[in-house]
């Protein structure tokens, strides 16, 4: 095999943070769609709030929420790193479209590819790769956030062959769509010999007797994204309906959000290099002082540290993407990149507001949306702190 | 249904455009290529008509080695395979040149239906549909915003300012395409990864019978003898409405034949 030689000596591994030719299609393909067809509508649809089903159906055509899935359960045969290309693009016009998509494949469709028996795959999987229904995970409740088992008071009970399940989940993504078909819930089911809870995730189908969204919550951001709170009261479903494992639902997750973290990192990406396509056409353009602010070093420099931010954070994440690709632990890389990209999002929408100036201020500006849905990165999906937490006790701390 | 679709690969439209100063042609290496716009158009309705109609889609590209970027993209938008007319010789064409090499490939290839977009973003010639019709005395219907092919019998509406005209024809023909006729599809994944396999047939002047003296910068019917750049865009007039702002408006449109 004929390899690089450094030292005089044949390597065969060696660091190559290229895209090969087909993700960089699809990149652009999405880089495309989001410019023709997200950005004319983003500020109207921050505006409204309303959920933009036309834009779901044509991802759904051209295939992202199948992305990672094999063809055999109408996917497109790609992988995860494909979707995060996917997800930065959009995020870099629109969080909320991102979102969602981000949400309707890592939570809602990848616990069922992952731990779903294979009927449960055939039946679900096809309409969910296609973005025709949309899928959501039930973790979160009122009590709980970065405390998840602690905080679980859910609670399923086999009764009769159906899992009896009581509880209110909160912030839930795609939960209440007229297209949502299925909710997967976290729920306690018992407890274990060693005295911990156990909890299991249990399928649900919607709508359904039992389950009920309250009002779509009024957010600081993500205007355009489905957010509810969930309310199950013995809602009953089939004994079949248990994702994974009885007992198996928390650990299941833990691995989800190592996965969703770095989904989530590629779209804090997109979110900062939106900031940054931002910046450079309005400081061109802005005349002030009988000069483009650009010329101005204090503008220049904001922007240059925008970019080094913006670059660095892409290169956490596709390190992160690698080692999942290669089937390596990378519950290290993904915090980092989670952490940094998140954080860098929220300083990068902070200063391209504040190169706007007064209309950064305004909410018609794509840098204001972007500012606005910049902090839940730092939440959702795991805390800045659980971030540091995780890296830390990676380090032996 | 033997339906080709020609696809010229033409500097982004979001970048700066140059001619390049030793020759006076289009640079076409400093800036990215992308599909021209209208082609995209031309290459959703010959996907149309092969799913309404089986058949086979083939891509037909004259251009540079870099064009090979636009090919693929037809393909994973789902046509089927793509012939690449690319030589040295081709350099510096102009519309009648290019009309000629394009339709010696026709020739060589066949066709039942040739589908273009009407004029390209970077010279806006709009006349290689009529050209290429004439060489291969078949039907043109140019400006197309609906095609229905029905057995040997192709129809389509022609748009016009006053409205269209219903156009009727006998198959072999050439159809030039409008942006209203259709929405482009954005290529999937599946069809990104497809493309890679499909089969490119790269010819040169050679294989496709050119006559290389035919071809080509220096025997070109037109020159550009001189360019400039574009000047800076005009300050728009402002008019200040003192009760007759209604009536400046509709002056306004009806100077620039709107009303």
């Amino acid at each position: 095999m004929d390899g690089p030689f450094i030292g005089g000596r044949e390597v065969t591994v060696v660091l190559d943070y290229r895209l090969d030719e087909e993700r960089e299609a699809l990149r652009k393909t999405v880089e495309q769609f989001a410019r023709e067809v997200v950005a004319p509508r983003a500020a109207e649809l921050d505006e409204s709030g309303e959920f933009p089903y036309d834009l779901v159906a044509q991802m759904g055509g051209m295939g992202l929420f199948g992305l990672p899935f094999p063809e055999e359960y109408g996917g497109m045969g790609g992988d995860y790193f494909a979707l995060c290309l996917a997800i930065e693009e959009l995020a870099r016009i629109d969080s909320s479209v991102a979102i969602t998509l981000e949400a309707a494949v890592s939570l809602g469709a990848m616990p069922i590819y992952r731990y779903g028996t294979e009927e449960q795959k055939r039946e679900w999987l096809p309409r969910l790769a296609s973005g025709e229904a949309l899928g959501a995970f039930g973790l979160t409740e009122p009590g709980g956030g970065s405390d998840v088992a602690g905080g679980m008071r859910t609670r399923a009970e086999l009764r009769g062959g159906e899992w009896v399940i009581n509880g209110t989940k909160s912030f839930i993504t795609n939960a209440g769509t007229d297209i949502t078909q299925l909710v997967t819930v976290t729920a306690l089911t018992g407890e274990l010999s060693s005295g911990e809870r156990e909890i299991s995730a249990i399928m649900v189908p919607v709508p359904r007797s039992g389950f009920s969204v309250a009002k779509k919550y009024s957010k600081v951001g993500w205007h355009a994204s489905d957010t509810r709170e969930i309310t199950l009261t013995d809602c009953r479903v089939p004994e079949e309906n248990l994702l994974g494992g009885r007992g198996r639902g928390y650990a299941q997750f833990l691995s989800t959000l190592d996965e969703g973290r770095i989904a989530i990192a590629a779209l804090a990406v997109g979110l900062a290099q939106g900031c940054l396509d931002e910046s450079i056409k309005y400081a061109k353009q802005r005349q002030a002082f009988g000069q483009p602010i650009a010329d101005f070093q204090a503008i220049a420099f904001k922007i240059a540290d925008m970019e080094v931010r913006t670059h660095t954070a892409r290169l956490a994440y596709y390190r992160a993407a690698e080692k999942m690709l290669r089937g390596e632990p990378m519950k290290r890389e993904a915090a980092i990149a989670k952490l940094y990209s998140s954080e860098i999002a929220v300083t990068n929408a902070r200063e391209a507001t504040q190169i706007h100036g007064g209309y950064g201020f305004m909410n018609e500006f794509p840098v204001a949306r972007h500012w606005r849905d910049a902090k839940i990165l730092e939440i959702g999906e795991g805390t800045s702190e659980v971030q540091r937490i995780l890296i830390a006790r990676e380090l032996g701390l | 249904m033997n339906i080709v679709v020609c696809v010229k690969q033409v500097p982004d439209t979001w970048a700066e455009r140059k001619l390049r100063s030793e020759d006076k042609t289009l640079d076409r290496e400093s800036v990215d290529g992308v599909i021209n716009e209208l082609d995209e158009y031309a290459i959703e309705e010959s996907l149309r008509i092969k799913e309404a109609h089986d058949g086979e889609v083939t891509v037909l590209t004259m251009g540079p080695e870099k064009a090979a970027e636009s090919i693929r993209k037809a393909l994973s938008m789902g046509a089927d395979k793509a012939v690449h007319l690319v030589d040295d010789a081709l350099h510096g064409s102009d519309v009648l040149q290019t009309s000629y090499a394009m339709a010696q490939v026709l020739r060589k290839i066949g066709f039942d239906v040739v589908i273009l977009g009407s004029e390209s973003t970077d010279a806006r010639m709009g006349a290689l549909a009529a050209m290429l019709a004439e060489r291969l005395g078949v039907a043109q219907l140019s400006l197309a915003n609906k095609v229905e092919i029905d057995g040997g019998t192709i129809r389509t509406q022609r748009v016009a300012d006053y409205g269209f005209d219903r156009v009727e024809a006998s198959l072999p023909a050439v159809v030039s395409v409008v942006e209203k006729i259709n929405e482009p599809r954005y290529p999937s994944f599946k069809g990104i990864m497809a493309a890679k396999k499909k089969p490119v047939d790269k010819l040169g002047v050679a294989d496709a019978d050119i006559d290389a003296a035919k071809v080509g910068l220096t025997g070109a019917a037109t020159e550009v003898v001189d360019f400039v750049a574009a000047p800076p865009r005009e300050k728009g007039t402002i008019v200040k409405d003192e009760g007759d702002g209604g009536q400046k408006v509709a002056e306004f449109l009806a100077s620039k034949k709107f009303i």
